[in-house]
């Protein structure tokens, strides 16, 4: 995994919001060109990360490599102009515009020209899936439509790498299956992607390597797989004792097999 | 593109204006009404495109007034110099209000009332050092002529007001139609969103601030060449600023036409309300004040987005007589 230089290089990031350490030492490295993924349970800190890297909180201590330049204390649009993008969770379209507009915005990251923008926007509405509600008010979006308006946005911005946080939450399966195809298809133009995921089906079947966190600290790393099976994992999600007492019952069938 | 030519075809037309209004007191009127329109763009462009509410634009537009009407009164300068004096002094004031709110990230109501302060802290300076004529105000000494940016006949102020405003009016139609815009924009509906698709918000804003500033100044400057008389409540005083935003909250925010018809509107009420009451001091206030609780109840987007809605209406129920 670590063969190649990672693009993205997190180097023992900490931040401390009073009481709670929300991120505790996390180092890792995000090879380009790939699909990642970050999991955990609820307030792992996940999205807490995402803004450590992305300029959104300033780390108390670590530093954060972005295709080997030290991006630790820049500022969110700096981040953004170098070619990291990040979506949000809780979705945030520029409401009133439409979704032509708000794609634009992204485009216009790199592009001057109003009318080139605009034409840029409409190209990547149709790869999301969006080329039939360009003229639609973002705010009146479905939720499924406004994650894909998230994920045009991102995309519209020519990046090298993007930070999606759980675009696939809140939609269901067969919306989920409708979209996994767009994310692998930015994959395939080159952009490495980095996921935060709830939804252990995309998970599974887009990341090639995932970072289990936990109490803002990483407790795992590897193929999907193996995580999933990691005791550590299954502890953090199902409760203390778990790991044992599944060991135990798959221990148990197969030796009732072998009777 | 259509847009502009919609532009181009109004400000043509209210070019011709004085060839066709030949009354003095008429073209007086028409005078308040593009003054007003010029007042409300200016304000409409960091307020309406930008969401900054501003509560103090008098900073911008008495900077304007007094510095005209000091360089000439005190120094003797040319009020033409005056006018790119007052409009950069202006752009100034407006770059030390931005710089000293957004740096610390001021928002709603937090950025209007620092915006207030620092036009109320104006007031009170104008109205203590003696270069401005203090209290007593200053008065531009009358010298009618083009070279002193006094004309002979209304028109002269017209058409230099018209060109002002048609400047203002292209500057709103640019934002609309530019980068610059469609950035300033992201700022205004969610500024996270706009930070993480690469757009720097302060910068954004110090420039919304400036042109809005510039334009408020030069409606200064030339408020001062067309009555030749300011004092600090005048400059500087709440009257100003509450009309600057109320023009374009009552036209329609964040519109290129909303301005324009946020002060005709306002013009005629005012008209006919002193018809009918007479001029009672403080009277246009309660008026304003009443127009402004009812578009905040019922037309949220001011007269622009009651005329779209009604157009929509109009063409779904045209759409429904076909079908029927």
């Amino acid at each position: 995994m670590h063969d190649a230089a990672p693009i993205l290089d997190v180097a023992g990031i900490s931040k401390r919001f009073g009481g709670l350490q929300a991120s505790n030492n996390i180092t890792m490295q995000v090879p380009a060109g790939k699909i990642t993924s970050l999991i955990g349970p609820n307030g792992a800190g996940k999205t807490t990360l995402f803004a450590l890297i992305t300029g959104f909180h300033t780390p108390d201590a670590g530093e954060v490599r972005f295709k080997g330049e030290v991006i630790t204390g820049l500022a969110p649009q700096e981040i953004a102009e170098r070619g990291m993008i990040r979506t949000f969770q809780i979705v945030q379209p520029f409401a009133g515009q439409s979704v032509r507009e708000n794609i634009a915005v992204g485009a216009h990251l790199k592009i001057r020209s109003r009318a080139a923008a605009l034409e840029k926007a409409e190209d990547v509405a149709r790869k999301v899936g969006l080329g039939d509600r360009l003229d639609m008010d973002a705010a009146a979006l479905t939720v499924a439509g406004r994650k894909r308006l998230e994920v045009a946005r991102a995309l519209a911005t020519d990046p090298d790498l993007i930070l999606f946080d759980e675009v696939l939450a809140g939609l269901n399966p067969s919306e989920i299956r409708d979209v996994i195809p767009v994310i692998r298809a930015i994959r395939d133009q080159g952009v490495t992607i980095l996921l935060i995921e709830h939804v252990m089906q995309a998970v599974m079947s887009l990341s090639e390597h995932t970072w289990v966190l936990n109490q803002g600290e990483l407790i795992a790393e590897g193929s999907p797989e193996e995580v999933t099976r990691d005791p550590h994992v299954i502890e953090a999600y199902l409760g203390k004792g778990m790991a044992e007492r599944m060991a135990k019952q798959a221990a148990a069938t197969a030796g009732g097999a072998h009777e | 593109m259509r847009q502009l030519a919609l532009l181009g075809l109004v400000f043509a037309a209210l070019f011709t204006v004085p060839f066709v209004v030949e009354s003095e007191s008429w073209r007086t009127t028409l005078i308040m009404t593009l003054y007003a329109a010029l007042l409300g763009q200016a304000w409409n462009i960091l307020g309406g495109y930008g969401g900054q509410f501003s509560f103090g634009h008098a900073a911008f537009f008495g900077t304007g007034a007094y510095t005209v009407a000091v360089l000439q009164v005190q120094f003797g300068i040319n009020p033409w110099l005056g006018l790119v004096a007052g409009g950069a002094l202006a752009v100034g004031v407006a770059a030390f209000i931005g710089f000293t709110t957004f740096r610390y990230g001021l928002r709603g109501s937090y950025f209007a009332l620092v915006t207030l302060a620092f036009a109320e802290v104006l007031r009170i300076l104008s109205n203590t050092v003696p270069f401005t004529g203090a209290g007593v105000g200053i008065l531009i000494p009358l010298d009618p002529g083009a070279a002193s940016l006094q004309f002979t006949s209304k028109a002269g102020f017209y058409w230099l007001l018209w060109a002002i405003t048609l400047a203002a009016f292209l500057t709103a139609w640019w934002i609309g139609h530019s980068r610059f815009g469609a950035r300033l924009m992201a700022v205004r509906d969610n500024e996270d969103a706009a930070r993480a698709l690469g757009v720097d918000p302060f910068r954004v804003k110090m420039r919304a601030i400036m042109l809005s500033g510039l334009f408020s100044g030069l409606a200064g400057v030339f408020y001062a060449q067309f009555f030749l008389y300011l004092d600090p409540g005048i400059a500087y005083g709440p009257a100003v600023s509450v009309e600057s935003l109320l023009v374009p909250i009552v036209g329609g925010m964040g519109t290129l036409f909303g301005p324009l018809l946020g002060a005709v509107a306002l013009h005629a009420v005012s008209e006919v309300t002193r018809e009918v009451i007479g001029d009672l001091p403080g009277i246009s206030l309660v008026i304003y004040g009443t127009i402004l609780v009812i578009m905040v109840l019922f037309a949220p987007r001011g007269l622009s987005g009651l005329v779209s809605r009604l157009t929509a209406r109009m063409r779904r129920t045209a759409e429904g007589d076909r079908h029927a």
